[in-house]
């Protein structure tokens, strides 16, 4: 492999571990900071995918759309269009016993997808949607110049959204988003409403996810139902469990890292394994990273880098002095 | 209209005894088990390997069915092989990850590893048997018409549907005696209640879980060859039927063996309404509007004990 090539696939494979990586964040939101444990992530970012594909793709006569509209305008309503759909599924599944989200959610994820698959009209079907527009393609080509330049771009929105989060989990706001998933009761009688904190988590959460999914979109520039199958949320939770759930950089990292095994095994195995028996060898991978979930799980639950523990300034001063 | 309330009632009793065994471990163990669905698709496919296997021992062949039956005698021996499979299945899954997780980890861990467990199991099992669909019998049935065309649009019916409703009679009574008569269901139910009270009271926790996960996935394999026999053998079986489990067992509410019978029932004449209203590709989603509906007028469920 000449140089290149390697910079190509460099850039191609940090593409995708970024947009993972704003995946994770947006999870490491609802699951790492306030608990709430989203198993539809494929479903919301399937929402923001085809939402952006449909307002900036060109018209196509044989289907709803697309609107040619600027990307910009597309990555806003992809954020947009998640964050309802979370909303309709927060409200029903939040105030109650935690688990019931997880149903609720496998729920929407599945639904989308049937929607996804059926309702040709909108979403093209099993087919998809085609030709979704690059940005700064007209300026940059194609090649090897396009793959850098969004690199560029996903690590800045990566940033960006890093820089969001940070901010916020530091935030009052978040201290009580944390306040509430150690102690429900302790924060309540403190008058945090936990219901409408939870939402709020869960909303951004999903928004963030959405975002990630336009940025797929506009990457690949063709998008299909089977691109958001379960398996992608599966990648999206060991991510963040691997890295260390609670801690942003720990969901960055194992973004890279998944990523990194999930394509040197699934490389592997394409090499080793004869033409007919791919689809054993897809199956094997996905056998593996579950194991991987679940030893880490039970040997080092808090993941790679875990949270930071969080102590009030002040604590130093007003505690007496060890004597 | 009939045929929809027959067909719904068939697809119902499979959707019953699953939810049955995931209502159970579900207020037993206290976590949302997404690997139930895999229990049912592991089941279906144990049996065609017990099927195929007491085959070639027997030097059968093939199957001489009972009538009206589409299969011989072998399958329910297969049925009852793939039950005792499934359920060590249960049990060792338990061992290596669930029981770790519970002295450690927080029900929501426990949710996770579930979810992961059964992505791995689904595609070990695609690994191990292919993707291509399988049937325990290629016989043949005539359906018998019961009620004729005119009458409300007719209803006809196979000997092997009704064996469906059968079972699954049959099995939801035999748990009930199970749960109120014997020592050990009295056991199981103190232990839904209150775990911490009934260890003190001398109940022996460790193995009414183990007997919870046998039942549960004993119950699942059961269901897994029910849905077999009346449809395809999928690795995609269990997963599809993953989300009316838990409508289903939400909808009865948790913990109650009849609520989820009840609830089955229900989800599966919903699905079977809605393909005429909304054609067959949606009939999976029949179960989200069904639990988003439940969860927000009455989320304890039909028959649901109060907090």
């Amino acid at each position: 492999m000449d140089a290149l090539s390697l910079l190509s696939y460099l850039a191609f494979f940090s593409v995708f571990a970024g947009i993972f990586a704003i995946m994770a964040l947006g999870l490491n939101l609802q699951w790492g900071f306030t608990g709430l444990f989203n198993v539809g992530v494929a479903g919301f970012v399937a929402i923001g995918a085809y939402t952006s594909a449909l307002l900036t793709g060109p018209e196509d006569a044989a289907r709803f759309g697309g609107f040619g509209l600027p990307i910009l305008v597309g990555w806003l309503g992809a954020m947009v269009l998640a964050g309802i759909a979370a909303f309709i599924v927060g409200v029903a599944a939040l105030r109650l016993r935690e688990d019931y989200l997880a149903i609720t959610t496998f729920g929407i994820a599945v639904t989308i997808q049937l929607v996804a698959l059926n309702a040709t009209a909108v979403t093209g079907g099993p087919f998809g949607i085609q030709s979704i527009p690059k940005p700064l393609a007209g300026w940059l080509g194609t090649g090897l110049a396009w793959n850098l330049g969004y690199l560029a771009l996903v690590l800045a929105m990566l940033g960006a959204v890093w820089w969001g989060l940070e901010r916020l989990v530091a935030s009052p706001w978040g201290r009580v988003l944390r306040a509430i998933r150690e102690d429900e009761a302790a924060a309540a009688s403190l008058g945090k409403r936990a219901s409408a904190f939870r939402l709020q988590s869960f909303v951004m959460g999903c928004m963030v996810m959405g975002l990630g999914g336009a940025l797929y979109a506009h990457f690949v520039g063709y998008i299909a139902p089977e691109d958001f199958l379960p398996i992608l949320t599966f990648q999206i939770w060991a991510m963040l469990i691997v890295g260390g759930s609670g801690n942003n950089a720990g969901a960055v990292l194992g973004a890279v890292l998944v990523w990194a095994i999930w394509t040197v095994s699934g490389g592997a195995l394409r090499e080793m394994l004869p033409v007919a028996e791919q689809a054993r060898g897809a199956a094997l991978q996905v056998v593996l990273i579950g194991a991987l979930i679940a030893v880490i799980l039970v040997v080092r639950p808090r993941g790679l880098l875990g949270e930071r523990a969080t102590v009030s300034r002040h604590a130093a001063k007003v505690s007496p002095p060890p004597s | 209209m009939l045929q929809l309330i027959a067909d719904g009632l068939v697809v119902g009793s499979v959707i019953s005894l699953g939810a049955v065994g995931l209502t159970l471990t579900y207020s037993i163990l206290r976590f949302a088990n997404f690997g139930q669905g895999e229990f049912l698709t592991w089941g279906a496919y144990l049996a065609v390997s017990a099927l195929s296997l007491t085959l070639a021992v027997t030097g059968a062949g093939v199957m001489a069915p009972i009538e009206p039956f589409s299969f011989g005698w072998q399958l329910p021996v297969a049925m009852v092989a793939s039950a005792a499979l499934t359920a060590a299945l249960a049990l060792a899954l338990d061992w290596a990850l669930f029981a770790r997780l519970r002295r450690t980890g927080s029900a929501i861990t426990l949710v996770i590893a579930s979810f992961g467990a059964a992505l791995a199991l689904r595609n070990l099992l695609q690994f191990l048997y292919g993707t291509l669909p399988e049937y325990y019998t290629r016989e043949i049935q005539i359906a018998i018409r019961l009620v004729p065309r005119d009458t409300l649009g007719g209803l006809r019916v196979t000997p092997d549907q009704m064996l469906v409703l059968g079972v699954t009679a049959a099995a939801v009574i035999g748990l009930h005696l199970l749960l109120t008569r014997t020592t050990l269901g009295r056991a199981m139910r103190a232990t839904a209640q209150n775990p911490a009270l009934a260890r003190v009271a001398g109940v022996d926790v460790e193995g009414v879980v183990r007997a919870t996960w046998v039942i549960g996935a004993g119950l699942a394999a059961v269901a897994g060859v029910m849905a077999g026999l009346v449809g395809q053998i999928r690795p995609g079986l269990g997963f599809e039927l993953l989300l009316p489990l838990f409508a289903a067992a939400i909808l009865g509410g948790i913990g109650s063996v009849w609520g989820a019978v009840a609830g089955g029932l229900i989800v599966g004449l919903a699905e079977s309404f809605s393909v005429p209203l909304f054609g067959a590709e949606y009939r999976l989603a029949t179960a989200f509007l069904v639990l988003i509906a439940i969860l927000l007028l009455r989320p304890r469920g039909l028959f649901g004990e109060k907090a």
